[in-house]
């Protein structure tokens, strides 16, 4: 059965507090994008995915996902756990030494949930592509999801994907993009205005959806399900997710500074003060 | 000295197209890409029988090796196809995130390696290929010699399970390696017992090791020779075992000298057994506009290269 909206939120509070725990507890990491996409890779695995028990690579007959953007790996990592890939307890190695939680997420040390390293930005598109055509070889109707940073959008491969996708008719896939409007350096319009994603994901033929509010997880079930509706029509489908980086903690709102930095103590606890526990902590 | 007759020359790339026919017929898991160079690579008769398990990509050589690593999630064996330099420097990071580091079932077979490509020049004859790809951590690299091999490695690739980078080439060389041979990843290949000085090669140099081990037979001097089709892993036991009885030896590909089969066989020796090297390759520079024997002569990549070489290496013993 799957959990009502409080439920839900109350899952997405303590994915906060795994977040703010897990990077200042080795002063590094990506909150800021990981706090604000919590509420849509809660809706993802607890409510829009069909998954299968366990993990297996191929993920066939159930649906998959692929994190582009990997530097968010905190949430993914919380979400995962949460889901019952693998121990909540283990977040505690998140980026210590043997850890399968790594920086960026890896198939390397054998983390299920995970299916291909990411990190370096742009590659995550053309691997959904793969697996989404393998589906089809195999008869397999599920769907492929994906999630990107606008930023990464900048780079060039995404476009040759793009371009792709919809030249191929790949139309079991849906692909999300974080529009947070931040990046490393500041804003995406001062480091590299993109202009409208969406006007140029439809002159590439895709099919665009905008989610207004990224960080309603009612919006987004309700918005990732119409978008579910548009699979499977001839069109790759496109989600403008439209969040808040640093969502749920006030100090980090706003700016593009938390995007790589952890909080120090005093601020953890401001952060915390913020998100009381509900599932209980790692 | 122990003889080998050419069949007729034949590309390299054509046993790459014949062995990812049978490949088709034999085992439905196997899928291929290319960018753009069908007809380069010889693939056009695996996208005629098996249309729906070919993917033209376009020219997009890093969409392409992504989608090949998606494509193994699902159990698929992509077998992507285009140019060595466009399967390797153009598309190195997706190779390492996407393919090997994430231990993706990817084969990338390259064509139009090194000088032999010919007229087009500089920007498409890549040195480096085997050196970038050999530092990647489970990579495999091989680099076939003539038609028949290249066909074999092709179809024995798709059972080893991991990434492979296949590397081949665009000219007709002499075909002289058995038809349907066995092919064994990491095993080296005894062409032929000497005494005097150990000759290993690798790729088109294969054929031109042999020619000049016969010259050498000439002037009585009794050469071995070791194609070493596969350079990672290295078979460091049939390269050791040879300098044992020889003395020295003399590495030849059509490859940069840093970098290459070369560097991998003077790591072996100085770790075990260290005995003068002289290598034929490349001396650190780009190519060239010429034909492809032009261009081997130039640039000493040739058997006349290995003979003095070899006589070299006797000398320095």
């Amino acid at each position: 059965m799957k959990p009502n909206t409080q439920q839900l939120q109350d899952l997405t509070t303590q994915v906060r507090r795994d977040i703010l725990r897990m990077v200042h507890a080795v002063n590094s990491g990506h909150p800021g994008g990981s706090l604000g996409c919590t509420e849509f890779l809660v809706a993802l695995y607890q409510n829009l995915m069909e998954r299968k028990e366990g993990f297996d690579m191929d993920g066939i007959n159930e649906d998959v996902f692929f994190l582009s953007n990997g530097h968010i790996s905190p949430v993914f990592y919380s979400v995962l756990a949460h889901s019952g890939y693998f121990p909540v307890k283990e977040l505690a190695t998140f980026r210590l030494l043997n850890s399968r939680l790594q920086g960026h997420p890896t198939t390397h040390e054998g983390l299920p949930g995970v299916r291909i390293a990411s990190g370096s930005l742009g590659q995550g598109l053309s691997v959904a592509l793969g697996a989404a055509q393998a589906k089809k070889l195999n008869n397999d109707s599920h769907l492929v999801y994906t999630l990107h940073g606008d930023g990464e959008m900048q780079e060039g491969q995404n476009w040759e994907a793009i371009m792709y996708a919809s030249a191929k008719k790949v139309d079991n896939l849906i692909a999300t993009i974080d529009l947070n409007g931040k990046q490393i350096d500041g804003t995406t319009d001062e480091v590299l205005a993109m202009g409208s994603l969406k006007a140029k994901f439809e002159a590439f033929d895709w099919d665009v959806l905008e989610i207004k509010e990224g960080n309603n997880i009612e919006a987004i079930i309700a918005g990732m399900t119409e978008a579910k509706s548009k699979t499977g029509k001839g069109k790759p489908v496109c989600v403008l997710l439209y969040t808040e980086m640093g969502n749920g903690v006030d100090f980090m709102m706003h700016t593009h500074a938390w995007h790589g930095k952890a909080p120090n103590d005093e601020q953890l606890a401001n952060a915390l003060s913020q998100n009381p526990e509900t599932l209980g902590d790692y | 000295m122990k003889k080998y007759t050419n069949t007729g020359n034949k590309d390299t790339r054509s046993g790459f197209g014949a062995g990812l026919t049978e490949l088709g017929q034999k085992n439905e898991n196997v899928v291929a890409l290319c960018a753009d160079l069908i007809g380069s690579l010889k693939m056009d008769d695996f996208k005629k029988n098996h249309p729906e398990r070919f993917f033209q990509i376009g020219i997009a050589e890093a969409n392409m090796i992504g989608i090949a690593a998606g494509l193994t999630i699902g159990g698929k064996i992509p077998f992507t196809g285009t140019f060595a330099n466009f399967s390797t420097g153009r598309v190195y990071d997706q190779i390492r995130q996407s393919v090997a580091y994430s231990d993706k079932n990817v084969k990338i077979c390259a064509s139009h390696a090194g000088l032999t490509l010919g007229e087009d020049g500089a920007t498409h004859q890549i040195l480096e290929d085997i050196g970038l790809m050999k530092m990647l951590p489970g990579m495999t690299v091989i680099n076939t010699c003539d038609y028949n091999q290249t066909k074999a490695a092709t179809i024995a690739i798709a059972d080893h399970h991991g990434p492979v980078y296949l590397r081949f080439g665009r000219p007709s060389v002499a075909n002289f390696t058995p038809e349907n041979g066995e092919f064994i990843i990491g095993k080296a290949i005894m062409l032929n017992e000497g005494t005097d000085v150990t000759i290993v090669a690798t790729g088109h140099l294969v054929w031109e090791a042999l020619i000049a081990a016969e010259k050498l037979e000439e002037r009585g001097i009794s050469a071995e020779v070791i194609n070493i089709h596969t350079i990672k892993p290295l078979d460091e036991t049939t390269i050791l075992n040879s300098v044992a009885k020889t003395g020295c030896i003399v590495t030849a590909e059509e490859h940069n000298i840093l970098g290459g089969l070369g560097e991998s066989v003077a790591r072996t020796l100085v770790s075990n057994n260290p005995v003068p090297q002289e290598f034929v390759a490349v001396n650190d520079s780009f190519g060239e506009s010429g034909t492809p024997a032009q261009l081997m002569e130039k640039y000493k990549l040739n058997n006349e290269a290995i003979v003095t070489a070899a006589i070299k290496a006797i000398s320095r013993k």
